[in-house]
């Protein structure tokens, strides 16, 4: 009962299907994955401003096509370093559904990969313990080729209310 | 261009059709014997029925023809406009508005009930019928004399529109109509009609000569009734020729049935002088046009894509050596301000369209709540960008039952506090800089604060005891959840509302200002700024940021001295013509982490009634800012306002001065708090 209903929660790239089309990219090292059906466009880096007082993982916007939009660095909110931009750095516009209006991320990457098939059948749910991440920010990982890919809960980092971080005087 | 749907059509006329009547019913209430607003209110129930029965509304059309009779009978003069009909009919209104709505919806009972008033309201005065209606004017005194007046002669010439019988306006009726007044000779004129192939078969192309023998007591006004509902279109030339026949126009007068005519000879018109043009036909007719708010929405989209395309020319402009390709952008950059300046104009939609349906609004409250209430409305002729409108409406409404319900005293309680026995309630607006200010004022008891402050206590809102400035203690008011009321009434008391005031006023970049005083009565005022789509704007760059100021906060830019910057550290006001105005640095608010600008510049702004000063590295200059929203994933930054972009392709946050003025007060007292 637990784990069916945790399944419908959490559970937002399968949706019942045995295969699925994402695309996988690099973040420190890190191969990680979305739902290809997200994915607006990818872009070479662009001039980004800073917003004062956002959170840090959203703390600038880009022009993209004419639209001011956010550029996230789902690294911070993992917790993780944010690196250094490379000649390989991407950014993924993907559109997202934020209470109830659709609304678009640009997502800052190491690497974009390719875009692949991911079977359900070699998913598990992310481990509750042993993890370096926040596990509530992990959708699933997929064993390929002997590593694990990520799956990001986009809906989750990206959702309104999380953690009440970005005031101005935190220091 | 895509058809509207007919229903939909008819649904935004029925819209406009309530209005009209509800203004004529709320206007005849302070003139009952106002014969135009009669008329006014009875043309617009027939249209309302004729319409609502071509498209199908049937409910509404037989239940409208009951209220359109009455106000015909009223109309005649055979029964007096009294309130009781005049309530009856405006309850009736709101009956049709649900018909117009759900016309399949289940109302019946409601209907009855509605119809059994309006008979009663009716009928007790027409029991004593027309006979005793002798104190009303013209139109009754009309038909007392009716000692059978001499026969008049009338030639009478019209057209009707094109596309008259596409409207429903059926030619053949009109003129069974002007055969009933009297003895009448009709012939067509033909020449306008086009040849077979270019013939529409809807349209009407055949104009009319009637000469008509009528011993109507008021010929010119029986025949211009006939023509009450297509009057405002047609074209119509009515004279009287004689009062008997005269064999002057006999030869041609020659009767020709409708189906046989022919074509006509034209010369015969000419040659009586046109001798009364109908007073409606030389009025200039209103050119207005409707247009789906989208489209402009799009256009507005489009002309913010123009003025950015605009700044990056100029930009390019600006450093190249070119002559000729300056003055071009400098023609481009004055039309697309003169295009947005057109369209900033179309989107404005004066006040008064907002504060009309609060008539209605204090009519019902004042039946209600058993209280004498006076609405005054200042200013209708403010104009404001339509969505402001649009979302102020049902703020307002929270506002004006608030201002009533909790408000406003009984008139006894009144009259015992020396009070006048009516409350008055003024809705007000004005412009002031690029803020439009909507007021809310009524002269009750006002806010009662230990009550305000008890409450807040019990449910929470603030620790018992707490110090609040009375700014402060009068905003918990608009807490959600927050409710003074000691029983729910129907109107206000519920505790939802006076926040969702709050947040709809926020989201126009707007706030609210509130002065109560005990005995005398309360203010509330919102201030929004004009628009929303695009602002004149101050460019400055904070380190390597740049930032938009609105140009209509900012009072003065001055540059702050090496010696008054370093006078001014740890204490952040400067002197500025005897007055000391505090300031801020950008630089450290925003932790931009760069060494500042060796000349640091000061912006002063004032927000309400505080002038502050916002230090900057660089001012850059004017700036056309075309306002993009912020993504919602940035609702928790209340310091900008939204973002623009800038002429190189760049973002360029827009700084919304009332929340930095807040956050940097609070910096400020942290400081002080810290140190």
């Amino acid at each position: 009962m637990n784990k069916h209903l945790r399944k419908h929660e959490t559970d937002l790239l399968w949706r019942d299907r045995e295969d699925v089309a994402v695309l996988t990219f690099n973040l420190n090292g890190e191969t990680f994955a979305i739902d290809a059906t997200v994915v607006q466009e990818i872009l070479d880096l662009l001039p980004e401003t800073r917003v004062p007082g956002a959170k840090a993982f959203l703390g600038g916007v880009i022009n993209f096509r004419g639209k001011v939009i956010p550029l996230a660095d789902i690294r911070l909110a993992f917790g993780m370093e944010a690196g250094e931009t490379t000649i390989d750095s991407r950014i993924i516009v993907v559109q997202l559904d934020i209470e109830g209006e659709p609304c678009l991320v640009g997502i800052r990457t190491d690497k974009v990969y390719e875009v692949t098939t991911l079977a359900q059948a070699s998913s598990e749910p992310p481990p509750s313990v042993g993890m370096r991440w926040r596990a509530d920010f992990i959708d699933c990982l997929v064993k390929r080729n002997g590593e694990f890919i990520i799956v990001p809960n986009l809906k989750k980092i990206f959702s309104v209310d999380v953690t009440p971080t970005g005031m101005f005087f935190t220091g | 261009m895509n058809l509207m749907d007919p229903v939909q059509v008819f649904r935004m006329e029925a819209a406009e059709l309530f209005v009209v009547i509800e203004e004529g019913l709320l206007d005849l209430l302070g003139d009952l014997s106002n014969q135009a607003q009669i008329d006014a209110v009875f043309r617009g129930l027939h249209t309302l029925k004729g319409s609502g029965a071509m498209f199908g509304f049937e409910a509404l059309a037989a239940f409208t023809h009951h209220c359109e009779t009455a106000f015909d009978r009223v109309r005649k003069g055979e029964v007096p406009a009294t309130a009781e009909l005049v309530a009856a009919v405006l309850e009736a209104q709101d009956h049709m508005k649900a018909l117009v709505d759900t016309p399949n919806g289940d109302h019946e009972a409601t209907g009855n009930g509605l119809l059994a008033k309006l008979q009663a309201a009716v009928g007790a005065k027409a029991a004593q019928g027309c006979v005793v209606a002798a104190p009303l004017p013209a139109a009754v005194a009309s038909i007392s004399t009716t000692a059978a007046p001499a026969a008049t002669r009338w030639r009478l010439r019209f057209r009707l529109p094109v596309n008259a019988m596409a409207n429903g306006t059926n030619p053949l009726g009109l003129l069974d109509e002007l055969a009933e007044l009297g003895d009448c000779t009709i012939k067509a004129e033909t020449s306008a009609i086009p040849s077979l192939d270019a013939i529409e078969p809807d349209d009407l192309h055949i104009g009319w000569t009637v000469e008509l023998t009528t011993t109507q007591p008021q010929p010119r006004a029986a025949i211009e009734d006939v023509f009450i509902f297509v009057m405002d279109d047609m074209e119509m030339v009515l004279e009287e020729v004689s009062s008997a026949p005269t064999p002057a126009v006999a030869p041609t007068s020659v009767a020709l049935p409708l189906a046989e005519a022919a074509p006509s000879e034209p010369a015969r018109a000419v040659n009586t002088a046109p001798a009364i043009a109908d007073a409606k036909q030389t009025k200039p007719a209103a050119e207005n046009v409707r247009v789906p708010a989208e489209r402009l929405d799009e256009l507005m989209d489009r002309v913010g894509e123009l003025v950015i395309a605009q700044s990056r020319l100029s930009q390019l402009a600006g450093v190249s050596a070119d002559i000729q390709l300056r003055s071009v952008s400098e023609d481009v950059e004055r039309l697309s301000g003169e295009l947005r300046d057109t369209m900033m104009v179309l989107r404005m939609v004066p006040v008064g369209s907002l504060f009309g349906r609060f008539r209605r609004l204090v009519h019902d409250l004042a039946r209600e709540t058993g209280k004498e209430i006076e609405l005054v409305t200042e200013g209708e002729t403010t104009e404001v960008d339509k969505t402001v409108i649009e979302r102020l409406a049902d703020p307002l409404v929270h506002l004006v039952r608030n201002s009533i319900d909790h408000g406003l005293e009984m008139p006894e309680e009144r009259l015992a506090s020396g009070k006048a026995r009516a409350g008055r309630v003024t809705l007000s607006a004005r412009q002031a800089g690029g803020e439009v200010i909507i007021t809310i004022r009524d002269d009750g008891r006002g806010i009662d604060r230990e009550r305000v402050r008890a409450k807040a206590e019990a449910s929470g809102l603030i620790q018992p005891g707490q110090m609040l400035l009375d700014q402060e203690l009068l905003q918990l008011i608009l807490q959600p959840g927050f409710s003074t009321a000691a029983q729910i009434t129907s109107l206000s008391g519920r505790g939802v509302g006076m926040d969702v005031v709050k947040k709809t006023v926020e989201a126009l970049r707007g706030v609210i200002d509130m002065h109560s005083t005990p005995g005398e009565g309360s203010e509330i005022s919102l201030r929004i700024p004009l628009t929303l789509a695009i602002i004149d704007g101050l460019l400055v760059r904070v380190g390597t940021g740049s930032y938009v100021i609105p140009l209509s906060a900012v009072e003065e830019c001055l540059e702050l001295s090496a010696e008054e910057d370093l006078r001014s550290r740890g204490r952040s006001f400067i002197s500025l013509r005897d007055h000391l105005v505090p300031f801020l640095r950008l630089r450290e608010l925003f932790r931009t982490g760069t060494p500042p600008d060796r000349y640091q510049k000061m912006v002063v702004i004032s927000t309400g009634n505080e002038r502050v000063g916002l230090v900057v590295d660089q001012i850059i200059g004017d700036h056309q800012t075309v306002i993009k929203a912020m993504s919602k994933l940035h609702h928790d930054v209340v310091t900008f306002s939204g973002a623009t972009i800038l002429g190189d392709g760049n973002v360029a946050l827009i700084l919304d001065v009332t929340h930095l003025v807040t956050v940097g007060q609070q910096q400020e007292a942290q400081l002080r708090a810290a140190g």
